[in-house]
C-alpha cells in the first residue's frame, strides 16, 4: 500500500479546485448574462414578461440544485441529446444562477425611486438611454454587495456537480478518500479549500456593504 | 398681462379637449377642456385629489388617458408611438416636487445629459449651454458639485436648468416648492418669475397663492376632476363665483 502524505492530498485537492473555480466562473458569467437579459425584459415590458420570468425564478429557486443537475444531465440524454458532463453541468448552474441573479438585480432596480424614471422620461430619454445612463448606474452600486455574496453560494453549489461524475474539488476529495482510507483528513482539507476560496469573497461583500451604508446613510 | 391678451389670438401651444382619465374605477379627470396660448402663464389650483397634478402629468405623457385629445404645438399626443412621445417631450419640460436630480451625476452632467443623448449636442456645446443655464439660475459655481451637496432650493434650481437645457416650448411645474423649507421657496420662485417675464409658457400646479396671483395670466381652479372656475387672477381671487372656490380660498386663511 502506498502512503499518502498530507501534502499529496492537499496538492491534488488544490489542482482539482481549479475546476471548481472554472465551473463557478461559467455559472457566474452565464447566469449573469441570462439574468441580465431577463431583467431588461422584465423592466422593459412588465405586462408581458413579469409573470413568465417570475415563474422561471420560482421554479429554479424552489427546487434543489441537485435535482436541476440530475435533470439537465439525464433529461438531455432522454431526448437523445448526447452532451458531455461539462455541458449539462454548466447548463444547470447557469440556469440556477440566472434565476437568483435576475431576482437580486430586479430588487436593486426596484429600489431606484420612481422619480428617476419620471425625470428621465420627461427629458425625452429613450428606454435604453434611461437604463444605461440613469437607472443602471445607480442600481449597480446597490447590486454589488448582494451579487458578490451570491458568488459564494455558486462556488459551494458547484460541489453538487460531483454527483454526475464531474471531477471538481468534492469529487476529487471523494476519490482521494477512497484510496487513502483517511476520509476525515481528506474532507477536512476539502472543506478548508472551499473556505479559502469563499471567505475572502464574503469578507469583500461585507466590506462593500459597509461602504455602501456609510455613503448611503 | 399684455402677453396673455396678445396670446389669445395666436394658435394655442397646448390644447386639451374632453380629456378623461381614470385610475381603475376612479375617474380623476372628467372631461377637461383647456387651451394654453404661447407665452401664457397658467396657475392650476385646487384641493389635493382634485386632479391637478394628474392633468399636468398627462401633458407630457407620464400618465395615459382614456379619452379626449391633447395636442402640443399642433401635434397630437400618441401614447403608443415612442418616436412621437420622444418628439413631444422635447417640447415639454417638467419640474417635480421632489427635484429628481440624478444623484450619481454632477450638477453639470445632470444638465448636459439629455441634450447630448437626445439632441446629439457635442460635449463642448452642451457644456457651454449648461454653464450658461446654471449661471442663469444663480448656480454657476456648482457645476462640479454633486446634487446631495446642495440645498433643496439649489437642487430645484438645477432641475429648472436641466429642463431648460432641452429648450422646451412649455414648462410644467408640479408643486415645485412644496418640498422646500420655507426660507428656500423664494429663490426658486424668483427663477420661475424670471422665466415668466421672459415669455416662457408656464403651466404650474401650486399652493403658493400669492405667487400665482402675482405671476400668472390665468388661474384655473380644479374641483373633483373638472375645471370648476377659470379666469384672470384678480377675478378668481378677488371675486370667486362658485361656493367651492370661495370655500377653497377661505380654507387657505385658516
Amino acid at each position: 500500500m502506498v502512503d499518502f502524505s498530507l501534502w499529496d492530498i492537499l496538492r491534488n485537492l488544490i489542482l482539482s479546485a481549479r475546476w471548481t473555480l472554472v465551473l463557478s466562473l461559467i455559472a457566474f458569467v452565464g447566469g449573469g448574462v441570462v439574468g441580465a437579459a431577463f431583467l431588461v425584459l422584465r423592466i422593459w415590458r412588465p405586462a408581458v414578461f413579469d409573470r413568465p420570468v417570475g415563474a422561471y425564478v420560482q421554479l429554479f429557486q424552489g427546487t434543489p440544485l441537485l435535482m436541476q443537475i440530475f435533470l439537465s444531465y439525464f433529461g438531455l440524454r432522454l431526448f437523445g441529446v448526447q452532451v458531455s458532463v461539462w455541458v449539462s453541468v454548466s447548463l444547470a448552474l447557469t440556469l440556477y444562477t440566472s434565476a437568483f441573479l435576475t431576482e437580486i438585480w430586479r430588487g436593486c432596480v426596484a429600489a431606484i425611486p420612481k422619480g428617476q424614471w419620471e425625470a428621465s422620461t420627461s427629458l425625452a430619454l429613450s428606454f435604453g438611454e434611461q437604463l444605461r445612463h440613469v437607472i443602471l448606474p445607480q442600481a449597480l452600486r446597490i447590486a454589488i454587495p448582494p451579487t458578490v455574496g451570491f458568488v459564494v453560494q455558486v462556488i459551494k453549489g458547484t460541489a453538487l456537480a460531483s454527483v454526475v461524475g464531474f471531477v471538481e474539488l468534492t469529487r476529487a476529495g471523494n476519490m482521494i478518500a477512497n484510496v487513502t482510507y483517511a476520509p476525515f483528513t481528506v474532507f477536512a482539507c476539502v472543506a478548508l479549500t472551499y473556505f479559502i476560496m469563499c471567505y475572502p469573497i464574503s469578507l469583500y461583500a461585507r466590506h462593500l456593504e459597509r461602504k455602501l451604508h456609510v455613503r448611503g446613510g | 398681462m399684455s402677453v396673455a391678451a396678445d396670446a389669445s389670438h395666436r394658435p394655442p401651444i397646448v390644447e386639451i379637449a374632453g380629456l378623461r382619465k381614470s385610475f381603475g374605477d376612479n375617474e380623476v379627470l372628467k372631461g377637461i377642456d383647456l387651451k394654453i396660448a404661447p407665452g401664457e402663464v397658467v396657475a392650476i389650483i385646487g384641493k389635493s385629489g382634485s386632479g391637478k397634478s394628474t392633468l399636468l402629468r398627462c401633458i407630457n405623457g407620464l400618465e395615459t388617458f382614456q379619452s379626449g385629445g391633447l395636442t402640443v404645438d399642433g401635434k397630437a399626443l400618441l401614447h403608443d408611438s415612442a418616436a412621437a412621445m420622444r418628439a413631444l417631450r422635447q417640447r415639454v419640460g417638467m419640474i417635480f416636487q421632489s427635484f429628481n436630480l440624478f444623484p450619481h451625476l454632477t450638477v453639470g452632467r445632470n444638465v448636459m445629459l439629455a441634450p447630448t443623448l437626445v439632441k446629439k449636442a457635442g460635449r463642448g456645446t452642451a457644456e457651454a449651454q449648461a454653464r450658461r443655464l446654471l449661471d442663469r439660475v444663480g448656480l454657476a459655481e456648482k457645476f462640479d458639485a454633486m446634487p446631495d451637496q446642495l440645498s433643496g432650493g439649489q437642487q430645484q434650481r438645477v432641475a429648472i436648468a436641466r429642463a431648460l437645457a432641452m429648450e422646451p416650448a412649455v414648462l410644467l411645474c408640479d408643486e415645485i416648492t412644496s418640498a422646500l423649507d420655507p426660507e428656500l421657496v423664494g429663490e426658486v420662485l424668483r427663477v420661475v418669475e424670471s422665466l415668466a417675464d421672459e415669455g416662457m409658457t408656464l403651466l404650474m400646479v401650486t399652493h403658493e397663492m400669492a405667487f400665482a396671483r402675482k405671476v400668472s395670466d390665468r388661474v384655473v381652479f380644479m374641483h373633483q376632476g373638472r375645471v370648476h372656475e377659470m379666469g384672470p387672477p384678480e377675478a378668481l381671487f378677488g371675486a370667486p363665483q362658485t361656493p367651492e372656490l370661495q370655500q377653497f380660498l377661505s380654507s387657505l386663511h385658516d
